[in-house]
C-alpha cells in the first residue's frame, strides 16, 4: 500500500486531463460521442486512480507532506536572479490537498460519467468534455500548487472553464444564447473583482515574506495533536517548537543550493514527520509563508522585525497580516459566492446542469474555502479578519437559505442552497474549525452533486416529456436536444410545470431524497455530521470560550439550517408530489443507466459519507480508527478547534435535528399534495398569507441584489464610459484639442517661419526635398491634399532639425 | 568602418540589404517582391535568433559592439563627437527580437491583401515595410544619441505613407495627425539630445551615463543661468514628452485611435507590436538612463498619468462600437502598466515593463490581425455587424480566445506575467507604492469588462454573415451558417500560429526572457538607487520638481541676464 513514488506522480494529474482536454478539442468532432466521452471519462478516471495512489500513500506515512518540482526541467516560472525572485512551477501534496484531489477526481468522474448520457445528441458535444477535462486540470493545479502564485493560475483557469461552460449554450437561438453569454461574462467580470482583492494579497504577501511559497521544500508543517487544548494556539505553544517540524537538514540544505531549476525532485518524506522536529534549521527568512508567519508571531510585539515596511506603509506584522487575510477574503467571496459577490452564482445555472453540479456546487465554488484553510496559519493569528469572515459566511448562509424559499426555477434553489452552504464552510472557517470546514466542503460535494444531478435528470425526463407530447401533436422527431434551439414558452426547469414525478422516476426520486436528508442535516446522513461539527464549534467558541462571534454565528446558522430544510422540503413537494401540473411532467421518462448509476453511488455516500468523522460520544463512532477525518488532516491543518469535536454535543445535536424536522413539517403542512401551487396564475401558497406574502415576495425578488447592482454599479459605469469616450476623448481631446492647439499652433509656427526664410535656402532645401520624393515615386500625390501645407510645414520642421544637428554645435562654440 | 563588423550591425541592415535588391525588382512582378521582402524578414530574424544564440546574459554590459567615429568637430578648444555605436543589452534584445518576430508576420499578413485590389503599389508597400524594419532597429540598438534621433525621425516617414497610402478612409487626416504628433515632442527632444551632447561634451551614451551619474555631476553649463535642477528638469521632459506621445501616455493619445483605425492592418500591427514600444523604451534607456535623478523626482507624476492611463484607457475602450477603435484605446491601458512598472524604478517594475513590452506587442498585434482577418470579409469594424463568428469557425474563435485572453492576463498566458511582475514593482516601490497598485490594479477587473464584451458580440451570439454577401455571391450558402466559412488563408493561418505559440511559451515560461535582461536592468536599478541614497542625503536643500515658483525664478533670471 506504500509506495514512496505515488507522490511522484502528481504532475500526471495536470498531464492527463490536459490530454484530454487536448484531443476532444481538436478532434472531438471527428471521433464521435462514444470515442469523445470515453476519452474524457478516462482522463478524470485515471486522474481518480493517481489520487487514490496518492492518498494511500499520505495515510501510510501519517500525513507527511512532500514538494515535487515539475518535470524536465520545466520548474522555473517567473524568476530573476538578480534579486532572488524565484516562483517555481511546484507542487505540494499534503493531506489537505489529498482529500481535495479525491473529491475533485471522485465526485469529477462520476460527472464526467452522467454527462456521457445528459449531453447525448449536443452537437458540441466533444468540446463539452473538453473543457470539463480543462476544468479538472486547473482545479487539481489549484490544490497541488506549492505557492500563492501558481494556485492563482489553476484559480483563474477554472474562471475561465466556468466561462467556457456557463456559456457553452451561447449559440441558442433567440434571446436565450445571449443570456448565457451574459451569465458566462458576469461570472468572469464578478470574479474578476475578487481577484483584485486576491492579486493585492498576494502583492502584500510577497512583500512581507519575500516569497509565494507555502513551506519550502524540506520545511514540514505539523503540530501533535496534543498540544491544543483549547482553540488557539498562542506564541508560547508555537515557540515550544513543535510548530515547524523539519526534515534532516542535509535534504533542506540540498534543496535550497540545487535550486528548484533543474526539475529534480525533493525527497518525499518517508518517515512521518512528527519524528523529526528541528526548525532551527532554517533561518527564519527562509522560510515560506506559512512558517514565517509562526517565527514573526512568536517574536514579541514592537521588535523591529515585525515591522513590515510595504509600498509607503509601515505596519506590525499582525496589521499586515489582518490586510493579507481581508484582501484574500475578497477573493473568496467572489469564488465562493460569498456576500456581497455571489450574485454570478445564480446566473451561472445558465450553464448544462452537469457543470452547475461539477464546478458550481461541488469542486470549484469550494476553492474560496479551500485557499483559507490552506491560509490556516494566516488565519489563526489575525482573529479580527475572521470574526469578519465568520460573519460574513454565516450571513451569507442565512440570505441564500432565505432567498432559496422563494425562487420557482429548480436549479435556481439549489444555486441558492450552495451560496447558503458555502456560507456554513466560510463561518467555519472564520470560527477557527478549519477541519469543520473541509468536512462540510466533503460531504456537501458529495450531495449538491447528487441533488444538482438529480435536477438535471429531472430537467431531462420533462424535456423528454415535453417532446413526447409534441411529437404526438405535430408528429415531429423525437431529438429532444433541438429544444436548446427552440423558442418555446415551456420552460422545463419551472417547478410549477412539474409535480409527481416520485412516480415516473424512481430512481432519480429516491437519489433525491438521501441528498435532500444530508442537505437538511438529518440523522445519520452526511450533512447532518458536517453540519453538526460547524454548529457544535460555534457554541464552543460562544458558550465555553465566552467569544461573542460563536453565539451570534450559532443563532444565524441555526435559522439557516432551518430554511435549508423547508426550501429542500417545498423542493420536493414541487417537483416529485402530488399529481403532474404538466403533459410533460405527467409523461416524463426515468433516465438511463449513464445518469442513474453516478446518482446511485453519490445518494449512497450521501448516506454513509459522513461517517468519516464521527465525534467521540456519538453512534457509529471510531469505524475508521487512525484514518479518521480529523486526524487524517492534522498534519496539515495544524491549529484544530478540537475539543467540541472530540465529543458529541448531544443537546446541540438534538437540537438541530428537532429544528430540521420542525422545518420540514412545517413545509409539508405548505406544500403537501397538490397544495404546492395555487390558483390559476399559479403562485405560491404563502402568497395567500397576508403575513408571509412580503417576506416571501422578497425572497422571490432575491431581495433585489440584481437591481441594486445595475443601479449602483453597473449603469453608472455605462454611463461614464460613453461620457469619457465620446465627450472627453473624442470631442475635447480628438478635436476640440487637436483643432485649436495643435493644428493652429502648427498653422502659427509655420506663417511665422515662411516669412523670414520665404525665399531663402530653406524654401529650396524644401522643394529640392520634394523632388527628390517625387522622383521617388509619383505615389506621393495620393497623400496631398487639403492638408498639404501642414504636411509642408512639418517637413520643414524636419529640415530645419537636420540642419540644427549639425550646425548649432558649431554657433554654441564660435 | 566594416573593422569590428558586429551582429548587430548585420542585422540592423539586413533589411536594406533587402530593400536595395527590392529597388531592382520589376513593380509588376508581385510574386516576387512580396517573397523577396518576406525572405528579408525571416532572414533578419533568423540572424537576430544568432545574436540571442550569442548573448551573454550575466554581462551586464553592451555586447555584439561594433563603434567607429563619424562626427568629430573641434570648435574652440571643445570637441563635438558623434558615433556609429551599436551593440545590445539584455533590453535591447528583447525589443530587437520583438522587431524581427512581428515584421516577418506583418509581411506575411500582407500577402494578397484587398489593399492592393485598391491602391496596387505593392512594391512601395513592400519597400516602406523594409525601411520602417530598418528604422526601429536603429532605435534599439543605436547608442549614439544623434544617429539616434535620425533613427527615431526615419520611423516616422514610412508609418506615414503606410497609414497614408492603404490606409482606411480617413487615413490623409490620420496620417497627418500621428506625424504632426510625433514631431512636436521629437522637436523637444532633439534641443534636449544637443543640451546634453554639448553639456556632456559626447553623443555617446555610455559616455553620457557614466558622466551624469557621478556624484558631483550638474547640468549647469556656462553662460546659461538657470540652475542645474531646473536644466535637469526641463532636459527630462524634453525626452519624456517625446517618448510620452509616442507611448502614449495619456493625454497624449488622441493621435493614436486615428492611425491605428486607418492603418492597414499590417501597420497596425507593427505600430502597436513595435512602434509604440520606441517610446518605452526610450523611456527606460534615456530618460531612467541620463536622468536618474529626475527619474525619481517625477516617478509620482507619472506614476498618476499612468494609472489613469490603465483606467481611462480601458473605460473608453469598452465604449466603444467599433472593434478595431477599441483595440487601439486598449493599447493605452496596457501601455499605462508599461510606464507604471518603469517608474516603479525596481528591478521587478522594469524587468515586468520590458517584458510587457514584448508581450504586448504580442497579444495586441494578435488582436489587429484578428480584426484585420474580420475586415477583410465583413468590410465593416462595427461591432454591431458581426456575431457568432465562434460557430462557423471554432478553431479560429479559439484561437480569438486566446489571444483576448493573454491581452486580459490570464494567469498562464503571456501578459500576466509581465502585469503581475509590474504591479509587484510599483507595490514595492520606494516612489509609487500601495494607492498606485491599488488603482492599477483595477485595470485587472477592467480588461475583462471590455475585452469579454468585445468577444462576446464578435464570436458569440447568433451568426450574422458579412452583409455583402447580399451583393455578391447569390449561393444560397451566403448568409446561413452552415455553409459559411471565413476560408482563412494559408497566410493569415502563418501569421498567427507563431504568436499563439509565443502567448503560451511566455506565459509558461518566461524565465528565459527574464534572464536575457536581468543583468542590464539590474546595473540600471543599481544606478538609480545609487543616486536616490545620494539625492535623499541632499534632499534638505532644494526639490528637484520644477514648480511654479522655480519656473518664474528661471525667466526673472533669464531676463536680468539681457
Amino acid at each position: 500500500m506504500h509506495n514512496e513514488t505515488y507522490p511522484q506522480l502528481v504532475p500526471l494529474l495536470i498531464i492527463i486531463p490536459a490530454i484530454g482536454a487536448f484531443i476532444n478539442m481538436f478532434w472531438g468532432a471527428k471521433l464521435g460521442e462514444r470515442v469523445s466521452g470515453y476519452v474524457g471519462i478516462a482522463a478524470s478516471l485515471l486522474s481518480f486512480i493517481i489520487s487514490v495512489l496518492i492518498f494511500s500513500y499520505l495515510s501510510a506515512v501519517h500525513g507527511a507532506a512532500s514538494v515535487i518540482n515539475a518535470p524536465l526541467g520545466l520548474g522555473s516560472w517567473i524568476r530573476m536572479d538578480s534579486i532572488g525572485l524565484n516562483i517555481p512551477w511546484q507542487f505540494r501534496v499534503d493531506t489537505i490537498t489529498a482529500v481535495m484531489l479525491l473529491v475533485v477526481t471522485g465526485v469529477g468522474s462520476l460527472i464526467h460519467i452522467y454527462a456521457r448520457g445528459y449531453m447525448h445528441g449536443d452537437p458540441k458535444f466533444g468540446r463539452f468534455f473538453a473543457f470539463l477535462n480543462l476544468f479538472l486540470m486547473f482545479m487539481l493545479l489549484l490544490v497541488t500548487a506549492n505557492n500563492f502564485l501558481m494556485m492563482f493560475v489553476g484559480w483563474e483557469g477554472v474562471g475561465l472553464c466556468s466561462y467556457l461552460l456557463i456559456g457553452f449554450w451561447w449559440d441558442k437561438r433567440g434571446a436565450t444564447g445571449w443570456r448565457n453569454a451574459n451569465a458566462a461574462r458576469k461570472a468572469v467580470i464578478v470574479n474578476r473583482v475578487g481577484d483584485f482583492g486576491l492579486l493585492l494579497s498576494m502583492f502584500l504577501i510577497f512583500w512581507t515574506f519575500g516569497t509565494f511559497d507555502y513551506y519550502k521544500p524540506g520545511e514540514v508543517a505539523n503540530v501533535p495533536y496534543t498540544l491544543y487544548t483549547n482553540g488557539y494556539i498562542t506564541a508560547e505553544q508555537a515557540k515550544k517548537g513543535d510548530i515547524l517540524a523539519v526534515n534532516p537538514a542535509a535534504e533542506s540544505q540540498a534543496a535550497e543550493t540545487h535550486g528548484d531549476a533543474h526539475g529534480e525532485t525533493h525527497g518525499a518524506h518517508s518517515k512521518p514527520a512528527r519524528e523529526t522536529l528541528d526548525n532551527s534549521q532554517f533561518a527564519p527568512s527562509r522560510l515560506g509563508v506559512f512558517g514565517q508567519t509562526e517565527y514573526l508571531m512568536s517574536l514579541p510585539e514592537g521588535s523591529p522585525e515585525r515591522v513590515i515596511n510595504v509600498g509607503g506603509l509601515e505596519l506590525d506584522f499582525s496589521v499586515m497580516l489582518f490586510l493579507i487575510v481581508i484582501f484574500m477574503l475578497v477573493g473568496v467571496t467572489a469564488k465562493s459566492a460569498q456576500i456581497p459577490l455571489f450574485v454570478w452564482l445564480p446566473d451561472a445555472m445558465a450553464g448544462p446542469t452537469p457543470v452547475s453540479a461539477l464546478m458550481h456546487a461541488a469542486t470549484m465554488v469550494t476553492a474560496g474555502v479551500f485557499l483559507l484553510i490552506r491560509a490556516n496559519v494566516f488565519l489563526d493569528h489575525a482573529p479580527e479578519a475572521r470574526a469578519i469572515i465568520a460573519l460574513v459566511g454565516a450571513l451569507t448562509a442565512l440570505m441564500g437559505g432565505y432567498i432559496g424559499m422563494g425562487q420557482w426555477d429548480v436549479k435556481r434553489v439549489l444555486a441558492y442552497s450552495t451560496v447558503s452552504q458555502l456560507g456554513f464552510m466560510v463561518a467555519a472557517v472564520g470560527l477557527g474549525a478549519y477541519v469543520a470546514a473541509m468536512f462540510h466542503l466533503v460531504t456537501h460535494a458529495i450531495f449538491k452533486a447528487c441533488l444538482f444531478l438529480g435536477s438535471g435528470s429531472v430537467i431531462h425526463g420533462v424535456e423528454h416529456g415535453h417532446h413526447h407530447v409534441h411529437a404526438h401533436a405535430h408528429g415531429h422527431g423525437d431529438d429532444h436536444h433541438d429544444a436548446h434551439d427552440e423558442e418555446d414558452s415551456f420552460d422545463p426547469q419551472d417547478m410549477r410545470n412539474m409535480g409527481g414525478l416520485a412516480r415516473r422516476m424512481p430512481i432519480t426520486y429516491w437519489t433525491y431524497i438521501f441528498a435532500t436528508f444530508a442537505l437538511a442535516g438529518l440523522f445519520p446522513f452526511a450533512g447532518f455530521w458536517s453540519k453538526d461539527e460547524i454548529l457544535a464549534d460555534a457554541w464552543h467558541l460562544g458558550f465555553d470560550k465566552g467569544n461573542p462571534i460563536g453565539y451570534i454565528v450559532l443563532g444565524i446558522l441555526l435559522l439557516a439550517a432551518a430554511f435549508t430544510a423547508f426550501y429542500m422540503w417545498r423542493q420536493v413537494q414541487m417537483i416529485f408530489h402530488g399529481e403532474p401540473r404538466s403533459e410533460a411532467a405527467a409523461n416524463a421518462p426515468e433516465s438511463t443507466l449513464w445518469m442513474t448509476v453516478p446518482l446511485m453511488v453519490l445518494a449512497f455516500l450521501s448516506l454513509v459519507g459522513g461517517f468519516i468523522n464521527v465525534p467521540k460520544g456519538a453512534p457509529f463512532h471510531g469505524m475508521f480508527k487512525d484514518y479518521e477525518f480529523k486526524h487524517f488532516l492534522e498534519s496539515a491543518v495544524p491549529h484544530v478547534t478540537v475539543s467540541p469535536s472530540l465529543y458529541f454535543n448531544w443537546g446541540l445535536a438534538l437540537g438541530a435535528t428537532f429544528i430540521a424536522f420542525a422545518a420540514i413539517f412545517f413545509a409539508h403542512s405548505i406544500y403537501a399534495g397538490n397544495k404546492a401551487v395555487r390558483g390559476t396564475a399559479r403562485r405560491d401558497p404563502l402568497e395567500f398569507v397576508p403575513s408571509a406574502k412580503p417576506i416571501w415576495l422578497l425572497a422571490n425578488a432575491r431581495m433585489h441584489w440584481d437591481n441594486i447592482y445595475f443601479a449602483v454599479i453597473e449603469n453608472p459605469f455605462n454611463r461614464i464610459g460613453k461620457f469619457l469616450a465620446d465627450v472627453v476623448d473624442w470631442r475635447f481631446l480628438h478635436d476640440y484639442f487637436h483643432d485649436v492647439v495643435i493644428k493652429k499652433g502648427y498653422d502659427g509656427v509655420g506663417t511665422l517661419l515662411s516669412k523670414p526664410f520665404d525665399k531663402g535656402i530653406i524654401d529650396g532645401a524644401v522643394n529640392g526635398v520634394a523632388w527628390l520624393f517625387k522622383q521617388f515615386s509619383s505615389s506621393l500625390r495620393l497623400v496631398q491634399t487639403g492638408y498639404v501645407r501642414v504636411y509642408a510645414v512639418a517637413l520643414l520642421l524636419g529640415v530645419v532639425a537636420v540642419v540644427v544637428v549639425m550646425v548649432l554645435p558649431l554657433l554654441q562654440n564660435g | 568602418m566594416f573593422e569590428g563588423l558586429s551582429l548587430t550591425t548585420i542585422v540592423l541592415f539586413l533589411p536594406m540589404v533587402g530593400l536595395s535588391i527590392l529597388l531592382f525588382i520589376n513593380p509588376k512582378q508581385t510574386e516576387n517582391i512580396k517573397w523577396t521582402a518576406f525572405t528579408t524578414t525571416i532572414v533578419t530574424f533568423l540572424a537576430s535568433l544568432l545574436m540571442w544564440v550569442n548573448f551573454d546574459p550575466s554581462n551586464p554590459a553592451l555586447q555584439m559592439v561594433h563603434r567607429f567615429n563619424w562626427l568629430n568637430i573641434s570648435v574652440g578648444g571643445s570637441v563635438i563627437s558623434s558615433d556609429y555605436y551599436v551593440g545590445v543589452d539584455g533590453l535591447s534584445l528583447l525589443l530587437v527580437l520583438l522587431t524581427t518576430f512581428i515584421m516577418p508576420i506583418a509581411v506575411l499578413f500582407s500577402f494578397g491583401s484587398d489593399i492592393f485590389a485598391e491602391r496596387g503599389r505593392e512594391k512601395l508597400y513592400y519597400l516602406f515595410m523594409l525601411l520602417l524594419e530598418w528604422a526601429m532597429l536603429g532605435v534599439f540598438v543605436v547608442q549614439d544619441l544623434i544617429i539616434f534621433y535620425i533613427f527615431w525621425e526615419v520611423t516616422l516617414v514610412p508609418m506615414y505613407f503606410l497609414v497614408g497610402i492603404w490606409g482606411g478612409e480617413q487615413r490623409i487626416y490620420a496620417a497627418v495627425k500621428f506625424f504632426l504628433y510625433t514631431m512636436a515632442g521629437s522637436i523637444l527632444m532633439l534641443i534636449a539630445i544637443l543640451y546634453v551632447g554639448n553639456a556632456t561634451g559626447t553623443f555617446v551614451l555610455p559616455d553620457i551615463i557614466t558622466k551624469v551619474t557621478a556624484p558631483d555631476w550638474t547640468w549647469q553649463i556656462e553662460g546659461v543661468a538657470a540652475s542645474s535642477d531646473v536644466t535637469g528638469s526641463l532636459l527630462f521632459l524634453g525626452f519624456f514628452l517625446a517618448f510620452a506621445i509616442k507611448v502614449p501616455i495619456f493625454p497624449f493619445h488622441s493621435w493614436l485611435p486615428d492611425a491605428h483605425v486607418q492603418a492597414p492592418t499590417a501597420g497596425s500591427v507593427i505600430l502597436a507590436g513595435v512602434l509604440l514600444k520606441l517610446g518605452t523604451y526610450g523611456l527606460v534607456r534615456f530618460n531612467l538612463g541620463i536622468f536618474p535623478e529626475e527619474s525619481i523626482a517625477y516617478a509620482p507624476i507619472i506614476g498618476v498619468l499612468a494609472v489613469i492611463g490603465i483606467i481611462y484607457g480601458a473605460w473608453v475602450s469598452y465604449a466603444q462600437t467599433d472593434v478595431k477603435k477599441l483595440v487601439a484605446y486598449s493599447s493605452v491601458s496596457h501601455l499605462g502598466f508599461v510606464v507604471l512598472g518603469i517608474f516603479a524604478l525596481n528591478a521587478q517594475g522594469i524587468q515586468g515593463a520590458t517584458l510587457q513590452m514584448v508581450n504586448h506587442g504580442i497579444s495586441t498585434g494578435g488582436l489587429f490581425l484578428l480584426v484585420g482577418i474580420l475586415y477583410e470579409r465583413y468590410h465593416t469594424k462595427d461591432m454591431a455587424a458581426y456575431g457568432g463568428i465562434w460557430k462557423v469557425a471554432p478553431i479560429f474563435g479559439g484561437t480569438a480566445l486566446v489571444i483576448s485572453l493573454s491581452s486580459m492576463g490570464l494567469p498562464g498566458l503571456n501578459g500576466f506575467v509581465g502585469e503581475f511582475t509590474i504591479l509587484l514593482g510599483s507595490l514595492g516601490s520606494s516612489v509609487l507604492g500601495f494607492f498606485y497598485t491599488l488603482f492599477a490594479t483595477l485595470g485587472v477587473i477592467m480588461a475583462a469588462v471590455y475585452l469579454l464584451y468585445m468577444f462576446q458580440r464578435v464570436f458569440m451570439g447568433e451568426f450574422k454573415a458579412p452583409a455583402h454577401a447580399h451583393g455578391h455571391a447569390h449561393d444560397a450558402h451566403g448568409h446561413s451558417e452552415e455553409g459559411f466559412s471565413l476560408n482563412l488563408k494559408w497566410n493569415e493561418i502563418a501569421a498567427l500560429v507563431p504568436i499563439v505559440i509565443m502567448v503560451f511559451w511566455i506565459g509558461l515560461q518566461p524565465a528565459g526572457f527574464f534572464n536575457v535582461m536581468d543583468k542590464a536592468t539590474n546595473q540600471l536599478v543599481q544606478d538609480i538607487q545609487t543616486v536616490q541614497t545620494r539625492v535623499e542625503a541632499e534632499r534638505a536643500e532644494t526639490s528637484a520638481i520644477l514648480t511654479w515658483e522655480s519656473t518664474v525664478a528661471l525667466v526673472s533670471t533669464a531676463q536680468q541676464g539681457e
